[in-house]
């Protein structure tokens, strides 16, 4: 928990500084029609980092260890989640949202939660069928297309 | 409709109130700016309803502010009561709500008039105040407060300077030129955030088995309930009080449960049942809810993360916040006045009538529930301007979401300094063109001066509470004020 602590205010001291390195290169002064452009953002950049460094110092200086930040089982419990997820979407970027959703939503169900395949082939293919209406037909709102959509005429 | 959804999404955990308005915000691009508001709200107050439902059956509050909901309300509906459990939160929220928009309905036009006279140093000013009031109040790190909303000031900040119309904070790249949209940061903090945070905790639910409510039960329950009109008062009053600041609805949630265990008449059964337990609490929340929505409409600042994402709302479909929208839109107003009273009488209809329905989708096993969350959110984040990056970001915002919550980082602060963030730099630089760069501009004026004051205090709050500690040291440290998100 501590390093935790450390490492993300050490993360939010870095955002601080480039901030505020990015605003000092708009100018961040006093300008002809008033403050320039860097003006807000300069103030903001010295601002969180002046905190961030307090948090720095706090989190260095407390006594207490406490538990670690993930044990071994929440992080394969919250690996399950996320890796599938940032598989998902990258999956979207390359063959569209209908079709990945589907693959997505049935492997999640299969091999996480080990679900009938007639319950998961129900729920896998049924939502994006669903979404397809809402989205395309009702609303009007373009989703994200891959070549199979296009091969389909959409 | 409205209020199908958004009770939907109370009841759903990793689903809340600002999310779920952001899920369901574009749907409303292309309505009428008065429809879209109606069923904005109504889905609001759905949510607001949803939460109650599983804090009582499952003991998993579906939204911070019905945290303290589940302090009796599980426990009745262990001994059985879960129907008596249920009609009281309903009730409660349901007259919480009309005592808040009946005070609306009278006090808005008074406060817009007294809004007509700010110029930008007391819109910065109250901005100050609002965000001094979330560090000042807001939870256990006043300093983990402020970053999170200085980081929320800073993404906002990125993009097109709105004043000098200069590209700024890209780090040299074309992506970062569109700067970051809130619903987009909004749906990754929350919504996928959540999901991590729960998964984590390892959710499973174990639900009461049967709840189902009687009609003969709910009219028993209400005979019972006015002998509590004095809990129901005072939790309304506290909860439209404490809703026109930051973190309203939890903050209120909890402080009307405290009062309402230091005066009950019997103390020992607090946190076992008791039905003052219930009423204080949803009264509260559900009054602050209604509440929070007021200066919103009068000075455009939201008093609550799902009222930052109604008026990010606003401003997509056109609208200005502010005590103009008064003169100028009053069809509007009255619109989502009316609202108010016709979504919260059918609001509890509907609630009453499905709870069985409720406690269906919560037997949804949650490796079937998580993924289609995280389709909601994607298709959420993907929508408003049909961008794959965004869908990145919304991802990239999940995780930084997850980590803020494992470490007692306030997200609240966050969200409302990304959607404000643009009005208060706006106001900020106005005042200081007024003023010719003097900070003096803000105390001068009697309005900003007083609300700058108010805000320095609230700021310097955290600081004299832990020299207060060092000096009591051994004494326990006042009552945890819980954090509002």
């Amino acid at each position: 928990m501590r390093v935790a602590e450390i490492i993300t205010a050490a993360v939010l001291c870095a955002i601080g500084f480039a901030l505020t390195a990015e605003s000092w290169s708009l100018g961040s002064g006093w300008g002809k029609a008033g403050p320039e452009a860097g003006f807000f953002p300069f103030w903001l950049g010295v601002l969180l980092s002046l905190t961030a460094i307090t948090l720095f110092v706090q989190a260095t200086l407390s006594r207490d260890r406490g538990k670690p930040f993930l044990e071994r089982e929440q992080l394969v419990r919250v690996a399950k989640v996320a890796i599938p997820t940032v598989a998902a979407v990258a999956l979207i970027q390359v063959i569209g949202l209908y079709f990945a959703t589907a693959l997505y939503l049935t492997g999640y169900m299969r091999w996480i939660g080990r679900h009938s395949w007639s319950l998961v082939l129900a729920v896998g293919l049924g939502t994006p069928l669903l979404t397809f209406a809402l989205f395309e037909i009702w609303f009007l709102t373009p989703m994200r297309k891959g070549p199979i959509e296009i091969w389909l005429g959409f | 409709m409205g209020i199908v959804f958004g009770t939907v999404i109370g009841v759903l955990p990793g689903l809340g109130g600002p999310n779920g308005v952001a899920l369901l915000l574009p749907i409303t691009f292309s309505m009428e700016p008065t429809s879209a508001i109606i069923f904005v709200s109504c889905i609001y107050w759905g949510a607001l309803f949803g939460g109650a439902i599983t804090s009582i059956l499952f003991n998993i509050p579906g939204e911070s502010w019905s945290v303290a909901t589940t302090f009796d309300g599980h426990p009745m509906a262990r001994d059985g009561e879960a129907g008596k459990a249920l009609t009281t939160a309903f009730t409660s929220s349901f007259v919480g709500a009309l005592m808040a928009v009946a005070m609306i309905t009278f006090f808005a036009s008074f406060l817009a008039d007294v809004a007509t006279k700010f110029g930008p140093p007391e819109i910065f000013a109250i901005q100050l105040l609002t965000f001094a009031s979330i560090i000042g109040l807001g939870g256990s790190n006043a300093f983990k407060s402020l970053a999170s909303a200085l980081i929320g000031f800073g993404l906002a900040a990125v993009g097109i300077d709105i004043v000098t119309g200069e590209f700024r904070l890209t780090f040299g790249t074309l992506e970062l030129a569109r700067g970051f949209n809130f619903i987009v940061a909004v749906i990754g903090l929350f919504g996928i955030g959540d999901i991590l945070v729960s998964v984590e905790e390892g959710l499973r639910f174990i639900g009461v088995a049967r709840a189902r409510v009687r009609l003969r039960e709910v009219f028993s329950t209400w005979r019972e309930l006015l002998g509590h009109w004095r809990v129901f008062l005072f939790g309304s009053f506290v909860g439209f009080w404490m809703g026109f600041k930051p973190g309203g609805a939890t903050a209120a949630s909890f402080m009307a449960y405290g009062f309402a265990r230091r005066f009950s008449k019997n103390p020992e059964r607090m946190g076992k049942g008791a039905i003052e337990g219930i009423i204080a609490p949803e009264s509260a929340a559900h009054s602050a809810g209604v509440s929070a929505l007021l200066p919103m409409l009068v000075l455009g600042i939201p008093g609550s993360a799902t009222a930052a994402v109604i008026l990010g709302g606003l401003l997509i479909w056109g609208l200005q916040p502010g005590p103009l929208l008064f003169t100028e839109k009053p069809e509007f107003v009255w619109g989502l006045i009316a609202s108010m009273y016709s979504g919260n009488v059918i609001g509890v209809v509907i609630v009453l009538t499905c709870v069985p329905l409720f406690a269906a989708i919560l037997r949804i096993p949650f490796a079937i529930l998580t993924p289609l969350i995280v389709v909601i959110c994607i298709i959420g984040a993907y929508a408003p301007s049909s961008s794959m990056v965004d869908v990145w970001y919304m991802l990239g915002f999940g995780f930084v979401g997850y980590i803020f919550k494992r470490l007692d980082y306030p997200l609240a602060p966050m969200v409302l300094a990304l959607v404000l963030g643009d009005m208060a730099e706006t106001a900020l630089r106005q005042s200081l063109i007024m003023s010719r760069g003097s900070v003096a501009i803000f105390f001068d004026r009697p309005i900003s001066g007083t609300i700058m004051v108010a805000a320095i205090a609230l700021f310097l709050l955290p600081a004299i509470g832990m020299i207060r500690r060092r000096i009591g040291r051994g004494s326990p440290a006042g009552p945890a004020i819980p954090r509002g998100d």
